[in-house]
């Protein structure tokens, strides 16, 4: 099989790889590509892969996204992975970890929860053992692929 | 707690309930005196609940502290469009401590996050109505003499009753025994009975409400079946009459056996078992007051030791 990069590779920056094809505009709004004016950005859509018979795959070039960025990641594409290239390396590449707090990231699905409102962030807690989120005013537990995000 | 605010039951370890009930006995002793002399208690009901905001404020009064406050919402600025944190840190400018009843699921919490006195939820939305609970704790405590190993049958809506959810949770740290009998569309949501099994609490459930169901108890637990929490009509004219406690129905019940309802009854309890030795329900209304004089006080940084009775 050819080992030919099917997106071209960058020099400096970040790649966010195996993200599932139907997931690829949800992660293209989340991270505001559209306001990335010094960074050239290759998508693909599509490609083959091993993992999952299709994946999509987003670099980035010369930008490295926050950590609330990233958080919203873990909801969205929980099982994509994340390098960091320097010199046309990669020179960290992990998985996404979640992060037990989620702060201004989610909405409550609650109506009649306190966040929805008031002028106030939302905050909420992942409860590893159920895979669920949890809101820290109303408790309302809510499933990582029915996530609506404040952004 | 938190800043000594009180706004859930959920968190509260059974050594702090049992600190918290003990509290309340001093107060039973002695209602009225004069440990909040001075002291300003705000009452903001931003959802009307007359019989919550009486038991508050006569507990307040009945500690000589003034009490200031509004309720009904419809008269201050949240109607204008104020947020309930410009609320809090104006009336936080006057008051050491501050009641607040709303509408809205988690507002209690919000509150304690922004206002630097304490918060006392006094029911927020569905969520959270602690001072209920712990007068339902003093109750049982007071009339079975402890609160481990008891047989507690809750009755009626048992999907949307807020109180009912908060008693299992707090009850968790004393080994009960529940039954609970419901109609099959009020029955205990799943979360809750997952809560129970995770907790190693022990239930059963049942449709069947007769004598022979609450044979064993040691509280019988009533809460009101209504009308607008069904979809299906039918069903509800089906069962409208079965969760009623008649007083034919205590004849085999245990001596020690005290029934309790959160209040307001409507019918769900018939007006003879009033006369009834194990009816219980005005006195258990009665030690809301001890135990809003005990969470008052608490929240302002009193100790058991300074509110003893016998030093």
């Amino acid at each position: 099989m050819s080992k030919q990069l099917q997106v071209a590779a960058i020099q400096n920056g970040t790649v966010i790889d195996h993200i599932p094809n139907e997931k690829l505009v949800e992660v293209v709004r989340l991270l505001h590509l559209e306001r990335l004016p010094n960074s050239s950005i290759m998508i693909g859509y599509n490609l083959n892969s091993e993992q999952l018979g299709h994946k999509s795959l987003i670099k980035v070039s010369n930008h490295y996204f926050s950590k609330e960025e990233l958080d919203t990641l873990c909801i969205a594409i929980p099982n994509a992975t994340l390098s960091i290239i320097e010199d046309y390396q990669i020179k960290e590449k992990r998985a996404f970890d979640m992060p037990s707090d989620f702060d201004n990231i989610v909405v409550c699905p609650n109506p009649m929860c306190i966040t929805n409102n008031e002028p106030m962030p939302t905050k909420f807690h992942y409860c590893a053992d159920k895979k669920v989120l949890k809101c820290h005013y109303c408790g309302k537990e809510v499933e990582t692929d029915e996530v609506r995000f404040t952004k | 707690m938190e800043n000594n605010s009180l706004v859930s039951i959920a968190n509260l370890s059974g050594e702090q309930l049992k600190y918290l009930l003990a509290m309340g006995r001093e107060f039973e002793k002695c209602p009225n005196r004069k440990i909040l002399d001075g002291k300003l208690v705000a009452t903001l009901f931003f959802e009307p609940s007359t019989r919550t905001r009486l038991s508050f404020e006569t507990a307040a009064n009945r500690l000589g502290a003034r009490v200031i406050g509004f309720t009904d919402p419809k008269v201050t600025s949240s109607t204008k469009g104020e947020t309930l944190k410009d609320t809090i840190m104006m009336v936080s400018n006057y008051a050491d401590v501050i009641v607040m009843r709303h509408y809205l699921e988690g507002a209690a919490l919000w509150a304690t996050e922004v206002s630097p006195v304490p918060i006392v939820n006094a029911g927020d939305g569905s969520n959270q109505h602690p001072t209920q609970t712990l007068l339902d704790l003093y109750t049982i405590q007071q009339t079975q003499g402890r609160l481990e190993d008891l047989n507690i049958c809750i009755v009626g809506d048992l999907k949307y009753g807020r109180t009912v959810h908060s008693l299992i949770m707090a009850m968790r740290h004393f080994n009960p025994k529940f039954q609970f009998v419901a109609p099959r569309e009020l029955s205990l949501p799943e979360e809750y009975k997952r809560y129970c099994q995770e907790q190693h609490i022990s239930f059963e459930e049942t449709e069947r409400f007769d004598s022979s169901s609450i044979a064993d108890a040691d509280i019988i637990y009533m809460t009101r079946v209504q009308r607008e929490r069904f979809t299906d009509l039918m069903e509800y004219e089906r069962v409208k009459d079965v969760y009623i406690l008649q007083r034919d129905m205590l004849g085999q019940t245990k001596d020690n056996m005290k029934i309790l309802h959160p209040l307001p009854r409507v019918n769900e309890i018939a007006q003879d078992v009033d006369d009834d030795p194990h009816a219980y329900y005005f006195q258990q209304a009665k030690n809301g007051l001890y135990m809003r004089e005990a969470v008052l006080c608490n929240a302002l940084g009193y100790t058991l030791d300074d509110v003893r009775v016998e030093k």
